[in-house]
């Protein structure tokens, strides 16, 4: 279970976060929306640890546990994993190196032996075959030359592999044409579990039509303004953002 | 990726500042007295038992030594060397007569260079120590203390020996080929050399050979206040082909140790010669305390039609590196080739690069390099490359790469091109770039430490040059990146 508790976030010296709470139970989807530069981003950095965002006041609990505490490799051992908006290319890093890297990294922090290779093999080719990930994506240097669509495939797949507690998506829709965002849906769907939960944060509705969420949020001006099922994000895709930032429609 | 966990397992196993083999070997050793005049030349020829025209050589050259001037164009920056103040010779006393075989050597240097992971004995390597066979010729100061595999490489013809003993084995070869490619007044680090070389590798090959094995050498600076001026001589004839890796270390010392080789490649028609070093000399401590002044001149000649040269180097040792491993593309549509990865961290100065030479009609040069910078350190890539009138259809390109690691460190590009042919292409890249904290935090929050993540990047980074080296160096180079690199980040 993730709590945010009355968080409060600034980046050089301007308020992002002011006071934001939020729950996601195990095995539930949470769905976050909000205008353009309302701090969804923020939010899931300073969940996963990013450095430079200035934490004034509240606590990010997961299953109990303060992880503000944690640096990003602690929490990412701890189960967090950040699908991220802008995937980051490593020059020279073949993308099975890397893959290996981060599930060895984590099997060691839990404590875990390490995979051998032909088991890691395996695992990637499975994993990669369901997101349409092929091989000869695994041997380029990660996210190097990738396609927008390519590279949230891709973020999925180490999202399948390092199975984490919250899988936090950041506008992975984005950039998608219908196809890939129906295979991205599908591999977030298979992980849904009992004991993970995700937050899955969206400008539009339209993935939410195949990821269904069990709570939809709106976030403006830092905070969580309003709680919902599935049928908020129906409205919202009506009403829009403005009754919410105060602004005219 | 197991190489990365290893790497960052070792780096997390030596204490910060702990250069691995810092270690000193205490063993008895005889040197010529301290300073530098004719004496001590005539003294180093008559250890070597050198004949005449050598130690005229040597004469001629240090005479020629005391007209000129220490160069001061490189980026570095160092307190002037007091010539007067260093040993010229040291050589373990127990090799006085030299060894006969590996039996004969002094137990405690066997177990030196078993410190450094490289085995002498050649039964151990047959064992299975390592993957391939390596014949390794080691040079501790001022001497070569093994070879190794030599009946099994003079069956192909091979010579490889130390260059001491070719001066009386194959006179004929050494006075054909010494100082013909590095001329003795080439620069005042290689005038110094050629008066005061003491010993390195010799290697031919004959016509149409493909050595059967890797070539090495392995040289060790050992003694407090020696120079090491070793000189290494490669030839390769017509249509064959040699692949010679160098290493060295330094035990940890305060005082900083000269080090000034010359290494001479000669390739015929359609030979190649592939030369690897991975130089990880002491490089002083944080603070710029102590470490190795390397000041090297290597050139190879592509003398020959379609001969290649290629140099591939890793630097990541030595207080302050000045070198420029060179090909002259003489013969026509020979190739030169020089890949680098050259990293500075601490207070460490590198100035390295290479030079092009066209020649002849047809040649194509490929320079590969990259620079990584770290710490308080200061890192220049100086580049040459030019094409003679007669250089008809000269192609050369350049890809020049640096990155740097925190906010204090210097990275410098300066390429000099010179063409005197119109039909000459030069091609020429170059990219600065910072490990920047995006990658990073991407890095880490799929589980890996920061060390972890600046050592798979910057292998990313020089993965380019490291497919060049042999693969057993290519590990051992993996891992040295990591552990110079230590104590970079957060
Ligand atoms: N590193 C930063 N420095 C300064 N301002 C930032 C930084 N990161 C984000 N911001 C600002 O914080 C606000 C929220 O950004 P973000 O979290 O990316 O919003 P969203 O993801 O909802 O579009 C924006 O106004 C953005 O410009
Ligand atoms: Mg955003």
């Amino acid at each position: 279970m993730l709590e945010v508790k009355n968080l409060h976030v600034s980046v050089g010296g301007r308020k992002i976060l002011d006071g934001l709470n939020l729950t996601v139970k195990d095995g539930e989807v949470a769905a976050i929306m909000g205008p353009n530069g309302t701090g969804k981003s923020t939010l899931s950095y300073v969940i996963a640890g990013r450095e430079d965002y200035e934490v004034e006041e509240g606590e990010v609990l997961l299953d109990g546990v303060n992880i503000l505490e944690m640096d990003a490799t602690e929490r990412a051992n701890a189960g967090v994993f950040l699908a991220f908006q802008y995937p980051l290319e490593i020059p020279g890093v073949a993308t099975m190196t890397f893959l290996k890297a981060a599930l060895n990294a984590q099997a060691r922090a839990r404590g875990q032996g390490e995979l051998q290779t032909p088991d890691f093999m395996k695992k990637v080719r499975e994993a990669a075959g369901k997101l349409g990930v092929g091989q000869d994506m695994l041997k380029r240097p990660l996210n190097v030359g990738f396609s927008g669509g390519e590279k949230k495939r891709m973020e999925i797949l180490q999202m399948a592999l390092l199975q984490p507690k919250i899988g936090i998506l950041d506008e992975t829709d984005s950039g998608l044409d219908i196809d890939a965002l129906r295979i991205v849906a599908d591999g977030v769907n298979a992980l849904r579990a009992k004991d993970r939960s995700f937050l899955v944060i969206t400008h539009y509705q339209r993935l939410l039509d195949y990821i269904k969420p069990d709570t939809v949020h709106v976030m403006a001006k830092g905070k969580i303004a309003r709680t919902g099922g599935p049928e908020l994000a129906l409205e919202l895709e009506k009403s829009g953002y403005a009754a919410f930032t105060g602004e005219a429609a | 990726m197991a190489a990365v966990k290893e790497t960052v397992d070792r780096v997390k196993a030596i204490d910060v500042d702990a250069y691995k083999y810092g270690f000193v070997t205490d063993i008895e050793s005889e040197k010529a007295p301290k300073g530098l005049n004719e004496d001590i030349v005539r003294f180093i020829s008559a250890k070597k038992n050198e004949p005449e025209w050598l130690t005229e050589w040597r004469l001629d050259a240090f005479r020629r030594w005391l007209t000129m001037e220490e160069p001061t164009w490189a980026r570095v920056d160092y307190p002037r060397i007091d010539y007067q103040d260093l040993y010229y010779y040291s050589a373990p006393k127990s090799m006085d007569d030299g060894p006969k075989s590996l039996d004969e050597v002094d137990p405690e240097l066997l177990r030196t260079y078993e410190k450094l992971g490289i085995p002498l004995r050649e039964q151990e390597i047959l064992a299975g120590v390592q993957t391939s066979k390596v014949a390794v010729d080691a040079v501790f100061d001022s001497v070569s203390v093994a070879t190794t595999f030599r009946a099994e490489l003079a069956k192909a013809g091979v010579i490889f020996c130390p260059i001491s003993e070719a001066v009386h084995s194959h006179p004929e070869l050494v006075k054909k080929y010494l100082g013909s490619v590095v001329p003795v007044t080439d620069n005042y680090f290689a005038t110094l050399n050629s008066a005061v070389f003491s010993d390195g590798s010799f290697v031919y090959i004959p016509p149409g050979v493909r050595c059967p094995m890797e070539l090495s050498t392995y040289f060790r600076i050992n003694e407090r206040n020696t120079g090491q001026f070793e000189r290494t001589l490669i030839i390769a004839d017509a249509g064959s082909y040699v692949s010679y890796l160098e290493g060295c270390t330094a035990p940890q010392r305060d005082e900083n140790q000269l080090h000034a080789a010359v290494v001479e490649l000669v390739t015929h028609e359609d030979a190649e010669i592939k030369y690897s070093t991975v130089q990880n000399w002491y490089p002083g401590d944080a603070e710029g305390k102590g470490g190795i002044y390397n000041f090297v001149t290597k050139r190879g000649d592509c003398r020959g039609d379609r001969s290649k040269i290629s140099w591939t180097q890793v630097e990541t040792g030595s207080a302050i590196t000045w070198k420029y491993p060179s090909c002259i593309l003489r013969g026509e549509a020979s190739r030169g080739e020089f890949y680098s990865i050259a990293i500075s961290n601490g207070r460490q100065q590198v100035d390295s690069g290479t030079k092009m030479i066209h020649l002849g009609k047809n040649t194509t040069s490929r320079i590969i390099s990259k620079g990584i910078s770290a710490g308080k350190s200061n890192n220049t890539y100086r580049g040459q490359v030019s094409a003679h009138r007669k250089a008809t259809g000269a192609r050369n390109f350049t890809n020049c790469d640096s990155l740097l690691i925190g906010h204090d460190c210097g990275a410098h590009t300066v390429p000099y091109i010179e063409s005197k042919n119109a039909s000459a292409v030069f091609e020429h890249e170059a990219t600065t770039s910072k490990i920047s904290e995006d990658q990073l935090f991407y890095c880490t929050q799929r589980g890996l430490s920061e060390e972890e993540a600046t050592a798979l990047i910057v292998n990313g980074f020089v993965r380019d040059v490291l497919q060049q080296l042999p693969m057993e160096f290519a590990v051992e180079a993996q891992k040295l990146i990591a552990i110079s690199l230590e104590g970079s980040v957060g």
